[in-house]
């Protein structure tokens, strides 16, 4: 893709047969291999086109920058690169590109160490190490109850108006290991963003001071759309390569995956293939596996790459076959709300259906501290159940609870304006877990059946509530 | 086996994804392996059409040219079966993965080859047939140590017998000859199986042994036996691998195959950063010496997810052919139906349901059906009784989209399983694991197994489960009411109902597969916290029948001892239970006297 034509091999062929959406037909389809990166010349401009599929009678290419203006009489297509390769080395880092890699900063393409085809290969299962280095995000919602740690794939599954963005910033912002100053080095792959959107997350890098360490694949709103299917795994490889080559640990934020599904349906259909669910390929979870898989660590090298893709889901649908399909491929899902984001608490964390899957890896005694696996159950069991009664009060009054349920009402209450509601200020862990145990002081010592009873003693301290009667205190 | 010819070489005419087409290529049969192009990848053939053959490609085919040679090789994708096979990984088409590392490094090249079975280590084998012996397929020809405590029997390949002419005490490699029969065959301590095949067996049997689980919600409500199926159905985050990787640590078979279809390489990670440090329950040997790993992870090609499945369970049934209990935990099977339509819109199949391929039900059931009780192939002792014995159970976990399980995958996996464990994300957001929601799962098995329940589990077993069972349906029942008229309204008897399934839910279903003493649950203690939940029960009644006010029982302190029976280790379980019931009871009564 950024590589310089080698003239040698220059050869121009004039065989378009069909035009079609973002794809053309070749007549001849035997000339250029499977996965090659096409020239394609007409008098509307030079594009570049991608061979999906070859037989005899054609091959498929998707044009990148889309069809208008090609036609089939004056187009000549010449084959560009054998695969689809990006140029890295270490001067990648404070660089900007655009969806295809190439430079949009005013700079002149980084002078190649070493060429990578963006596709990747899989890690070997057994070269993966496992996660288990916690990191602080000083987001009580993320450290407290869905832990991060390094090499994890963890997305944002966010709703039209919601501010993901402001959130994945500011877990850029703060994110560190727990007494470790190493920072991490950010890839930022942005597909079918708004000019005010990169705006905003290109200014937070560098007023953060983050700029200089952060490397941005950029394809915009009004970009072409086929371009967003490279722009992941341009900002990947280019992971990879820092994480496993250079010993970087490195933070990826691609955001919207929803856009790149887009752009993956949009190719479907124009190939005519039989659509699965809503519209999107029948292949779209292996598609999106060879995204997200590109995360973890490998034994034997210092490096990570840990994740966070955001997606939108339409329609706050979380059964939308794109959360679905990335919920199935993701180690667990932070889902905003947008109850709690009407109701002023940010960051807008929906708790209950979040997950982090790899959370056991990263915490406990000399992790992060002893009573944190247990007193996050409990507090995620008693707000599930205080969201049940505020639910079950809704229909039969406040009335009809039990001094027991308003207990619970109040302990959802706090824990939603206290845990998940606190604003820009950032939170220890220690912070987030003595906050927990103070919380928990709304509730009687015997509804605690999550908690070891030793560490109940060791952290309870129960709290009186003026007006509010319970035979629990007494 | 199939007797190689000479080998056909057509080439390439079409590149589409996982599918090729090569045309030249008559006189190659359906599933047999090709080669595929400069390359060598592997590729199945799925669909002939003259002299030009569609196959599916294990490996990735980008970067191939059209007129590339394929070559065939007269096999069907086969798997190798012999002595160290236990403790390895394999990727779908069993090729060692550590091999493969050596081979290319930390990312898996293409077209690399492996074969599965180490070539130079020496296996000690000891004969226990003799020379006249007259043998059929199946039977034991003598045994090699596999690992500390399993003793690999080594058997007459399924389409073999005759009278052994000769066989050889020693130390032997996989491929040296061991016996020889008097047609001239020889014997070897491995032998190469189809996988699409299903291997050979004297009888089919009914099972009536149980799949202990170690999960109490599955053990009580749900049990499946030896030799059943179960599928665990649930959307992301509901905790389907957790299942899994529980039952594989924890459950009494004698062999744990393993399949990763199509799911996350971390994980993969975490078992076998786990497996080698923990313990069989059984043998007390590490876990990793009675597992098979099969492992394809969802970015690699989606092919050999079909593969991994069948190779799977092709190695579980050539355990069970020696006699043992396997258990194979395929997680998940959707990955591999969706395999299965992708292959199949390539070859522009008329779609069924969801776009599925109108034989996925054919394939599911018969991968499914490949499980159960067995009487092993071989010579059968003269009277009919005492033949040799084995079991595959099979668990599928199947990951419907959008956690609906009305789709086409879920649906035909449970017209053929016997057990269904669905688990819920409703309850998983409550941190509920594990969270197989017990108004929807079911076992077909019950009544199999009663008779070994009477036999074998604590007394009054199938009692307390009903009871255990009922309570649960009348909260359900009750829960409705509340949900109109709030729990105000009920009366102190039924709010005991509710109080103690709420117990019931909290204590008994619940199970936390990270603590030492929870995570697996022995039957003794399955039972007593069964036992005390259902005391508590029958004392609060009484209690609440004489009118005392249900919030004081509710108060008493002794009912937190009940609630945290389950952290109580398995061992010494039954004398601490005792001691709380006795004290639970000694609380109520001084209540009713007050």
């Amino acid at each position: 893709m950024a590589t310089t034509d080698t003239d040698l091999l220059h050869k121009e062929y004039w065989d378009l047969s069909y035009v079609s959406g973002p794809l053309v037909f070749l007549k001849n389809g035997g000339r250029f291999p499977t996965g090659a990166i096409l020239t394609l010349e007409s008098p509307a401009g030079k594009r570049q086109g991608q061979v999906l599929e070859a037989s005899s009678s054609h091959a498929v290419v998707q044009v990148l920058q889309g069809t208008q203006g090609i036609d089939v009489k004056n187009t000549s297509v010449a084959l560009r690169d054998e695969s689809a390769t990006i140029p890295l080395s270490k001067d990648i880092i404070g660089r900007r590109f655009n969806g295809l890699g190439e430079p949009i900063d005013g700079l002149p393409q980084v002078v190649a160490e070493t060429e990578r085809t963006i596709t990747g290969s899989a890690i070997n299962p057994v070269s993966r190490d496992k996660p288990n280095d916690f990191i602080e995000t000083g987001v009580s919602a993320v450290d407290g109850f869905n832990t991060l740690v390094r090499g994890q794939k963890l997305p944002f599954f966010s709703g039209s108006g919601l501010p993901a963005n402001e959130v994945a910033n500011l877990i850029v912002q703060q994110a560190s290991t727990k007494g470790d100053s190493e920072e991490f080095v950010v890839v930022f792959g942005a597909m079918g963003l708004t000019e005010r959107e990169a705006a905003y997350f290109i200014r937070s890098f560098e007023e953060g001071g983050r700029g200089s360490s952060v490397v941005a694949f950029i394809n915009k709103a009004d970009d072409p759309a086929i371009e967003r299917i490279f722009t992941p795994r341009c900002a990947l490889t280019t992971a990879e390569y820092l994480a496993f080559e250079l010993d970087y640990q490195v933070l990826v934020i691609l955001t919207d995956m929803t856009s790149y599904c887009e752009a993956l349906r949009e190719i479907s259909s124009a190939r005519e293939e039989i659509p699965g669910r809503r519209g999107y390929p029948g292949y779209m979870y292996t598609d999106l596996s060879t995204i997200y898989e590109r995360a973890g660590r490998i034994r034997g090298r210092k490096g990570s790459v840990t994740q966070m893709p955001i997606l939108t889901m339409p329609d706050d649908d979380i059964t939308h076959p794109i959360p679905d399909l990335t919920g199935y491929i993701t180690e667990g899902q932070i889902v905003l709300g947008r109850g709690l984001h009407r109701q002023g608490v940010f960051p807008p964390v929906d708790l209950l259906p979040c997950l982090s899957r790899l959370m056991n890896n990263g915490i406990g005694e000399g992790k992060t501290r002893a009573d944190h696996r247990e007193l996050a159950n409990q507090l995620y069991a008693s707000y599930a159940n205080g969201r049940d009664i505020r639910k079950l009060m809704a229909i039969v009054g406040e009335d009809a609870l039990t001094p027991l349920d308003r207990r619970y009402l109040q302990f959802s209450n706090e824990f939603e304006a206290q845990m998940i509601g606190q604003g820009d200020t950032r939170r220890t862990i220690d912070e987030t877990l003595d906050l927990g145990w103070q919380l928990l002081g709304i509730l009687p010592k015997e509804e605690l059946t999550r908690v070891n009873r030793d560490t109940v003693n060791a952290y309870y301290t129960p709290i009186m509530e003026d007006g509010v009667h319970s035979p629990y205190m007494e | 086996m199939t007797t190689t010819t000479e080998a056909i070489t057509g080439e390439l005419t079409l590149i589409s994804g996982p599918m090729i087409s090569a045309s030249g290529m008559l006189g190659v049969g359906m599933g047999e392996i090709l080669r595929v192009g400069n390359m060598n990848l592997m590729g199945e053939v799925i669909r002939i059409d003259g002299d030009t053959v569609f196959a599916q490609v294990f490996e990735d085919t980008s970067g191939m040219y059209l007129g590339e040679p394929v070559v065939s090789t007269g096999l069907p994708l086969s798997v190798e079966l012999g002595p160290g096979l236990l403790g390895s990984t394999f990727d779908g088409i069993q090729r060692p993965l550590i091999t493969l590392q050596q081979a290319s490094g930390d990312f898996i090249d293409r077209g690399l080859t492996a074969v599965a079975l180490d070539r130079e280590k020496r296996w000690s084998f000891t004969p226990t047939a003799k020379v006249g012996d007259k043998v059929v397929g199946g039977d034991v020809l003598g045994t090699v140590p596999e690992t500390e405590h399993l003793t690999h029997k080594v058997m007459v390949p399924p389409n073999s017998s005759g009278t052994i002419q000769s066989i050889n005490d020693g130390e032997f490699t996989v491929e040296e000859t061991i016996a020889t029969l008097d047609d001239g065959t020889q014997l070897k301590l491995m032998h190469p199986w189809p996988v699409k095949l299903p291997r050979p067996y004297h009888e089919k049997q009914g099972s009536d042994e149980l799949f202990l689980t170690g999960q109490r919600v599955l053990d009580c409500l749900f049990p499946i036996a030896l030799g059943g199926s179960a599928i665990v159905p649930g959307g992301f985050g509901a905790g389907k691998t957790v299942v899994e990787q529980s039952l594989s640590k924890y459950c009494n078979a004698d062999i744990i195959i393993y399949v990763g279809c199509g799911e996350r390489g971390n994980e993969m990670a975490d078992v076998l950063d786990e497996f080698p440090d923990l313990t069989d329950p059984k043998t007390g040997g590490p876990l990793m010496d009675r597992t098979v790993l099969v492992v394809n992870t969802s970015n690699m090609p989606v092919a050999a997810r079909d593969a991994s499945v069948y190779t799977g369970i092709t190695l579980a049934e050539y355990y069970r052919d020696q006699g043992y209990n396997v258990a194979l935990m395929a997680d998940s099977t959707s990955r591999w139906a969706e395999a299965l339509r992708e292959i199949s819109s390539r070859l522009e199949e008329m779609p069924g349901e969801e776009g599925y391929p109108t034989y996925l039900a054919a394939r599911i059931s018969q991968f499914y059906e490949r499980a159960g009780r067995v009487i092993c192939a071989g010579s059968q002792p003269e009277n009919g009784e005492g033949g040799r014995t084995g079991s595959v159970t099979a668990v599928g976990a199947v990951s419907p989209p959008g956690g609906d399980f009305s789709e086409p995958v879920t649906q035909t996996s449970m017209r053929v399983a016997g057990g269904l464990w669905a688990l819920d994300s409703a309850l998983a957001y409550r941190r509920h694991y594990p969270s197989v929601n017990w108004n929807r799962s079911y076992t077909l098995y019950l009544k199999e197994l009663s008779p070994w329940f009477d036999k074998h589990a604590p007394a009054g077993w199938l009692d307390l489960r009903q009871r255990i069972s009922t309570t649960l349906q009348k909260d359900a029942e009750l829960q409705e009411v509340v949900q109109l008229v709030g729990p105000d309204a009920l009366q102190d008897a039924e709010r005991l109902t509710l109080e103690v399934s709420r117990m019931i839910r909290e204590v008994f279903l619940q199970q936390n597969a990270f603590s030492e003493n929870d995570a697996f649950c022995s039957l003794e203690k399955n039972a007593g916290i069964q036992e005390a939940l259902m005391a508590f029960y029958d004392e609060s009644k009484k209690l609440v029948d004489q009118e005392i006010s249900l919030q004081r029982i509710l108060d008493l302190p002794v009912r937190e001892d009940v609630s945290r029976l389950r952290d109580e280790p398995n061992d010494g379980f039954a004398a601490k239970k005792d001691a709380t019931i006795a004290e639970m009871k000694r609380a109520l009564a001084e209540l009713a006297k007050s």
